[in-house]
């Protein structure tokens, strides 16, 4: 297969998974739709929309679900799947047509960060109640994704000498793992907020969830940005320089740090909330924001 | 709140409030007004909410540095002078509250240095708690384990003792296990406090390898023409950043010579005459590590006993001779010139103050792949030379080198300068290709334009804390790796006077006890499932 091939392959499994997963958000409103004409137990609404197959076990977490609710979940949840699977193909079928990493612009970082995403959903999603969770994901990646093809579109080439390093791919990797649990995770924690306002529990599923994703997600950020210093070393010769980049990097560190101090400290686990969605908020600055509106060193990452 | 949290909460914070001055007090004279107002400053300060307050407010204060040019920070240096001419009213009351350095504010130095001694002063009470709970075996068993999790209670049948087998199986597990006559305490995973203790205090190491670079390192630049060669002291240096106590009259003794440098493009495509590869081929000779050849690329520097050479940017040099009214050689040479857009169109400067009849100055552009441009100006269309071309116009006057005052090599000094102009009256103006010579007009002179070669820029830095920085983020990794990835739990099996067996786990962190752990254990010792368990009780 020549790379001209590969890329148009990659092209066509774009927007193939753009039509599976606009499939997947119309089954999730068909559940949404088909749980509210029919009367059943509030913890089944959000329950059964999306119980992705769980290996037994929990049975007291899982409601006992109004059973053509529950199947059109399973659907919908299988189709996600699809999509994932056609995402995840694409991805590489652009790496092999680069004949490197395929994340070294920003349409590249955008198409490997949703399928990121939507990856980092469905492992950590599994065997959970994700209810709400599953068709606000597929909203978002749906989003990325359109934002990616529409006006971050750039046909396949090769790297500017700068970019051309080891210690990038390792970075860039780390941080597009990192961002795509950050995404889960403040998913999460809004669908818990908005719970909490309701007069949810201090502790749900979706605080779970968002916790077990951010134990993960912090570590790796960590490593993103550690090694992002090394490569800014071995590129530029300094490891540190207050880059607009590396600023926001840090300042996301920072509040995802203090999240999880809020979260140990008696009277603050409902603020802990909120400096995850600050440390998250954060982070989509640094990656459109500081990207497209300030200048830097960074800034030939290439629009 | 259920119990093994209330018990982590209390491990973070709260017992520490409690923990070291109380057995040293007992006895004394009630501390002064000021020592108790002291001591309850450094308990708030050492608090967790102080240590969340602190990290928010390091978060906040980081951000007008992304979005005010900074001083030595910015790819463009002349960022904080820009922002000046276009506000000037607001920028000296922004530069009074050292908004345009943030970074070395002392605002800014305040808070991190508040929440490392917050930090130090919060966690190594903690740890020398810990380090006494090291030595101590695990506590014996609450008095309610159905309350705990996993629990599970029943009958074990004889023969074998379920207190033996249980102490065997946790010990297998790497349990600390201490066996009581009826029960047997169990703990693993204080590799997470040892984790979390390291994760701090990397964060002080860290800062003493920052300071070290701040320092004693030194930042310098240098542009080097294709067979020139550099010699490490400071006045070789175009430009030289050096910290506080860099020792500039001890650099690295070392000469370095670039012999070639190569540049590829794109040729075609969208991407057209982006860059695809630099390549600078050098020589050195350095009393520390002998003579050698080297190739420096971007992401691929040169380390001579500590001192670093990268790469960071190339563009041309034009070889040019300059002749005067009298026929003699007054300029000759490869002369650097700047780039000024990405083909490359570049702009540079010849000065011959000593030529006769009168001094001369040159000012031009070199266009690598010469098209041409609006008003009868050439640009650039590629930055590889496809077409080299250099035009000129020239000055005569005095070129203000006399007065002492520093100048650009890069720039003229136009107030004491004439154009020199064509027989029409309008300016003289011409275009070279390379071997081509042109007579300037009035027997001026003559300038022959010889050939093309490259120069490459260098920026050579040297950071004695770098090694420190490194062992402080490996710390730091593993540290925060331990203290999030492995639960402190403790696990208690009881046999009971009435002849039950029971067990139970406690998480001492965030992360709940691993559920097979438990249920492990309770088939090893035949203890029936949990449901079942609870059955039996209230049968
Ligand atoms: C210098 C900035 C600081 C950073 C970046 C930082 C970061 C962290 C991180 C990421 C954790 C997570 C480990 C976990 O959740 O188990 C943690 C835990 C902890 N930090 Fe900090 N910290 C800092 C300062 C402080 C300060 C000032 C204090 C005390 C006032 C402190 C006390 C603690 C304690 C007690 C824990 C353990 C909490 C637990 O066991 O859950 N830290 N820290």
């Amino acid at each position: 297969m020549t790379s001209f091939d590969a890329a148009r392959l990659s092209d066509a499994l774009v927007t193939s998974a753009l039509g599976v997963f606009s499939l997947a958000l119309v089954v999730f409103a068909l559940a949404a739709a088909l749980s509210r004409s029919r009367p059943v137990p509030v913890a089944a609404v959000s329950g059964a929309a999306v119980v992705l197959s769980s290996p037994g076990g929990d049975a007291g977490l899982r409601p006992a679900p109004h059973r053509g609710l529950e199947q059109v979940g399973r659907a919908g949840a299988a189709v996600l799947v699809l999509g994932t699977i056609l995402l995840c193909l694409a991805v590489v079928a652009r790496g092999v047509a680069a004949g490197r990493a395929p994340w070294g612009n920003m349409y590249e970082f955008g198409l490997t960060g949703s399928a990121a995403v939507a990856v980092a959903f469905l492992a950590y999603g599994r065997g959970r109640p994700t209810g709400v969770l599953a068709p606000w994901t597929v909203t978002l990646v749906l989003v990325l994704l359109g934002v990616s093809v529409t006006s971050l579109y750039t046909p396949v080439d090769d790297l500017v000498p700068v970019l051309n390093s080891r210690w990038l791919v390792v970075h860039v990797a780390a941080a597009i793992t990192a961002g795509a649990l950050f995404t889960v995770g403040a998913l999460a924690t809004i669908a818990h907020l908005v719970r909490q306002r309701g007069g949810g529990d201090e502790d749900d599923h979706f605080s779970d969830l968002a916790h077990t994703v951010h134990l993960v997600a912090f570590p790796v950020w960590t490593f993103a940005v550690i090694a992002g210093a090394v490569w800014a070393e071995n590129a530029w010769g300094r490891y540190w320089g207050w880059d607009p980049k590396e600023t926001w990097a840090f300042i996301t560190w920072v509040f995802y740090a203090a999240h999880l101090h809020a979260l140990s400290t008696v009277g603050w686990r409902r603020r802990a909330g909120w400096l995850a969605l600050a440390g998250f908020l954060a982070f989509v600055f640094n990656f459109f924001g500081v990207n497209l509106w300030i200048p830097g060193l960074h800034s030939y990452a290439g629009v | 709140m259920d119990v093994a949290q209330e018990e982590h909460e209390l491990g973070s914070e709260e017992a520490l409030r409690s923990l070291p001055s109380d057995p040293h007090e007992r006895g004394r004279p009630r501390p002064s007004e000021v020592t108790a107002w002291g001591r309850w400053a450094w308990r708030r300060l050492t608090s967790m909410r102080t240590a969340i307050v602190l990290l928010v407010l390091l978060a906040l204060t980081a951000v007008p540095g992304s979005l005010l040019p900074q001083r030595g920070v910015a790819s463009d240096p002349a960022a904080v002078a820009n922002f000046y001419r276009a506000n000037p009213d607001l920028a000296p009351w922004l530069d009074r509250m050292s908004l345009f350095n943030v970074y070395s504010a002392p605002w800014f130095a305040a808070v991190y240095v508040l929440l490392l001694v917050s930090m130090t002063g919060c966690v190594v009470p903690r740890s020398a708690q810990l380090w006494r709970e090291y030595r101590a075996a695990p506590p014996p068993s609450p008095r309610h384990l159905s309350r705990e999790t996993g629990h599970h209670r029943g009958l074990v049948a004889r023969p074998h003792d379920p207190l033996a087998v249980a102490a065997a199986h946790l010990r297998d597990r790497r349990f600390l296990v201490t066996r009581t006559s009826n029960e047997v305490r169990a703990e693993k995973g204080r590799l997470r406090e040892l984790g979390n203790l390291a994760f701090h205090l990397s964060l002080l190491v860290l800062l003493f390898g920052i300071a070290g670079g701040k320092l004693f390192g030194y930042e310098g630049r240098v542009a080097l023409v294709e067979g020139t060669t550099f010699a490490n002291v400071s006045s070789s240096y175009d430009a030289l950043t050096p910290a506080p106590w860099a020792d500039l009259a001890g650099l690295e003794p070392l000469e370095l010579t670039l012999n070639d440098f190569a540049a590829e493009f794109e040729t075609e495509g969208a991407r057209f005459g982006e860059p695809r590869k630099f390549e600078a081929a050098v020589s050195y000779d350095s009393a520390e590590e002998g003579d050698g050849s080297f190739t420096i690329r971007p992401n691929r520097p040169l380390d001579i006993n500590g001192t670093k050479f990268f790469l960071t940017g190339h563009g041309y040099a034009p070889e040019l001779t300059v002749r005067d009214g009298n026929g003699d050689v007054a300029v000759s040479g490869p002369i650097i010139f700047l780039p000024v857009d990405p083909a490359f169109t570049s702009d540079g400067v010849v000065k011959a103050p000593d030529a006769r009849p009168t001094s001369l100055a040159l000012r031009g552009l070199f266009l690598p792949t010469a098209v041409d441009g609006p008003d009868g100006m050439g640009v650039s269309a590629y930055p590889d030379q496809v077409n080299p071309i250099v035009q000129f116009m020239a000055y005569t006057g005095d070129l203000g080198l006399d007065d002492g005052t520093a100048q650009s090599v890069f720039e003229l000094d136009f107030t004491d300068l004439d154009q020199v102009l064509d027989a029409d009256g309008k300016p003289w103006r011409v275009s070279l290709a390379p071997g081509q010579t042109v007579r300037l007009p009035d027997g001026l002179g003559s300038v022959t334009f010889d050939g093309v070669s490259r120069f490459a820029n260098f920026q050579i830095a040297r950071d004695p804390g770098k090694e420190v920085s490194l062992a402080a983020a490996i710390l730091l990794m593993l540290g925060l790796t331990a203290s999030l990835a492995i639960p402190r739990r403790r696990i208690w099996v009881r046999r009971n006077d009435d002849g039950t067996v029971e067990l139970a786990g406690r998480s001492l962190s965030r992360r709940p006890v691993p559920p097979g752990e438990l249920h492990d254990l309770a088939t090893t010792i035949g203890l029936p499932p949990a449901g079942a368990g609870q059955n039996k009780e209230e049968e």
